[in-house]
């Protein structure tokens, strides 16, 4: 166990028509989603297969009855809105009132980041397509997480976790984690309280938004830990675990980070490491006023009674995974662990050192720097307009427009993906989850196929009445590897189904 | 400087010319670090949109998961 397992990310994007506020947004995000479709060439017929879906299953082990739950809950209900699968494996559809990118199931945290800056690509490219159509107005996508008015929205990281865990140990290693992290993942936000209000810079999108250190909502009362329950694999062997207090990243390396780390440190757990000692005194608190003070200095207040700031407390947690690692592997560690227990390392010594040494690779840093440079030659107070604006549009998918994206074109943003892998990632799937067999099923078998999900592709095959469902509810089955042959083999999705069945 | 020496018995240390060196040449970094963030705001003006207030005002979400 290491920074490996099959994990994601889905990413619900802010979307906007300028000058026009009360457009309305759920109609909108299925043009941007449609547009690209029919771009792709998508089979729009393709539809998003729900049968397996258990939003309301709750990892404490219960059932919330479907009658008592904000409707905002009832994520299995959406047939009538846009949502397609592409042969990448990903999900691209809409989410209460977002166009929103599901990355395919990747196994190593420089895959997720791939997989995810192709969907923020795949974003740039749908809504562009959106916008050009006739008759159609301007739409803007941003990837971030809160309209400053009182609205958040969620960038949500999805890791398989074996059920042997006992879900009380993931809550309680985890939770001072999240509550730290954002030291080099959060996006920076000019703004504080939910509604914004407040005048200032934090680190963190997310952060005023969380109320909870553990619970199933993730629409209001947001927790901390989520406790949803819908493995899309077998229940007995695995969780997915539902993380949904993250920061919209830009930044490759945040990214990298943030999935690297979070997938590190649930390995130590998963193998039992002692984290007690990590453990804060009133995390929903803590994760606030970590967020409110970008100099880093807060003191955060432990259970044993130590008072170290964010950045000690991820040392802490570096130190932990160091020796746990070393225990572990040895000399045997794989280089995506090693990797990214290096950048950690290297990270939080320059967070402690001098952090506005990583505005060319953390979103916050680059994103005050800018900020503070607008304060000091226009004369700027935190509550104007322009810096709201900076913040906002540091996250415009716009390659010509996103002000991210206007640092990485100036050299002044550093990058850890070659152009052309993106691109590529746009249409071709990871080889080693079952993402493999349900986007190549897609190439190569578009026109059969009726329905796919995680974990079943549907097809409508010549001589049958009914649908059939090919159930792929192993993530580590349908990797290049296992399936390649056997599609190659088969000319037409009847040849396939007639070989699985035989 | 050995005047300076006798007449200030305390443990503060005396400013040398070592120290107004580095005092200058922070001062010049940071003129530089500001002149270097400067260039780069000149190119985001160039994008930024128009209006900032409305923009943002304009600027309103769902809430969503």
């Amino acid at each position: 166990m290491s920074v490996r397992r099959v994990m994601g990310t889905e990413i619900e994007y802010g979307i906007a028509v300028p000058g026009h506020p009360n457009v309305n947004a759920m109609v909108l995000s299925s043009q941007v989603v449609t547009a690209y479709a029919l771009e792709s060439r998508a089979p729009v017929g393709a539809r998003w297969d729900y049968e397996e879906e258990h939003p309301l299953r709750d990892a404490r082990g219960f059932d919330l009855d479907r009658a008592a739950v904000d409707p905002a809950a009832l994520t299995d209900e959406d047939p009538a809105l846009a949502n397609v699968i592409l042969t990448n494996g990903a999900r691209l559809y809409v989410d209460h009132a977002h166009p929103e990118f599901s990355t395919p199931e990747v196994m190593r945290p420089i895959d997720a980041v791939l997989w995810d800056k192709a969907g923020e690509r795949i974003m740039a490219r749908a809504a562009a397509r959106a916008s050009s159509m006739p008759g159609a107005q301007p739409i803007n996508i941003y990837k971030n997480n809160t309209d400053n008015k009182g609205a958040s929205y969620g960038s949500h990281e999805n890791y398989l976790l074996s059920r042997a865990t006992p879900f009380e140990d993931v809550v309680a290693g985890i939770i001072p984690f999240f509550v730290t992290r954002q030291v080099f993942c959060g996006a920076g936000r000019v703004g504080i309280g939910q509604d914004g209000r407040g005048s200032g810079f934090q680190l963190s999108q997310r952060a005023d938004f969380i109320e909870a250190e553990v619970g199933l909502e993730t629409t209001l009362k947001r927790p901390l830990v989520n406790t949803r329950d819908e493995p899309h694999a077998d229940p007995a062997e695995y969780r997915r675990f539902h993380v949904i207090v993250g920061d919209a990243n830009l930044s490759e390396l945040a990214t990298l980070l943030k999935i690297g780390t979070t997938s590190l440190v649930l390995a130590m757990i998963e193998a039992g490491w002692a984290l007690d000692h990590l453990r804060v005194v009133d995390p929903v608190t803590e994760v606030r006023a970590v967020s409110h003070d970008p100099t880093l200095g807060h003191r955060l207040r432990l259970l044993d009674g130590r008072r170290l700031t964010a950045v000690e407390l991820q040392q802490e947690y570096l130190e932990a995974s160091r020796k746990f690692v070393a225990d572990t592997y040895g000399a045997e560690v794989d280089p995506d662990t090693e990797d990214i227990l290096v950048r950690w390392e290297d990270v939080l010594r320059r967070l402690a050192d001098r952090p506005e040494d990583l505005a060319g690779e953390l979103d916050w840093v680059a994103k005050l720097q800018l900020l503070e440079g607008y304060r000091r030659r226009d004369g700027l107070d935190w509550d104007h307009p322009t810096l709201a604006l900076v913040d906002l549009q540091y996250s415009d998918v716009r390659v010509d427009k996103g002000l991210y994206h206007r640092l990485v074109a100036a050299g002044r943003m550093r990058t850890l993906l070659a152009d052309s892998a993106v691109e590529r990632a746009m249409t071709v799937p990871p080889e080693d989850t079952r993402a493999w067999f349900r986007g190549e099923c897609l190439r190569r078998y578009a026109d059969s196929i009726r329905a796919a999900s995680w974990d079943s592709v549907v097809f409508e095959l010549k001589g049958r009445t009914s649908l059939t469902r090919v159930p792929t509810l192993d993530p580590f089955r349908g990797t290049r590897l296992h399936v390649e042959q056997l599609l190659d083999d088969c000319a037409t999705a009847e040849d396939l189904v007639a070989a699985l069945e035989g | 400087m050995s005047e300076r020496e006798t007449a200030h018995k305390t443990t503060r240390p005396e400013p040398t010319q070592d120290e107004d060196v580095d005092v200058a040449v922070a001062s010049a970094s940071t003129e530089q670090l500001d002149a270097d963030v400067d260039a780069i705001l000149d190119e985001i003006d160039d994008v930024l949109e128009t209006n900032a207030a409305e923009f943002v005002q304009g600027f309103v979400q769902k809430g969503g998961q």
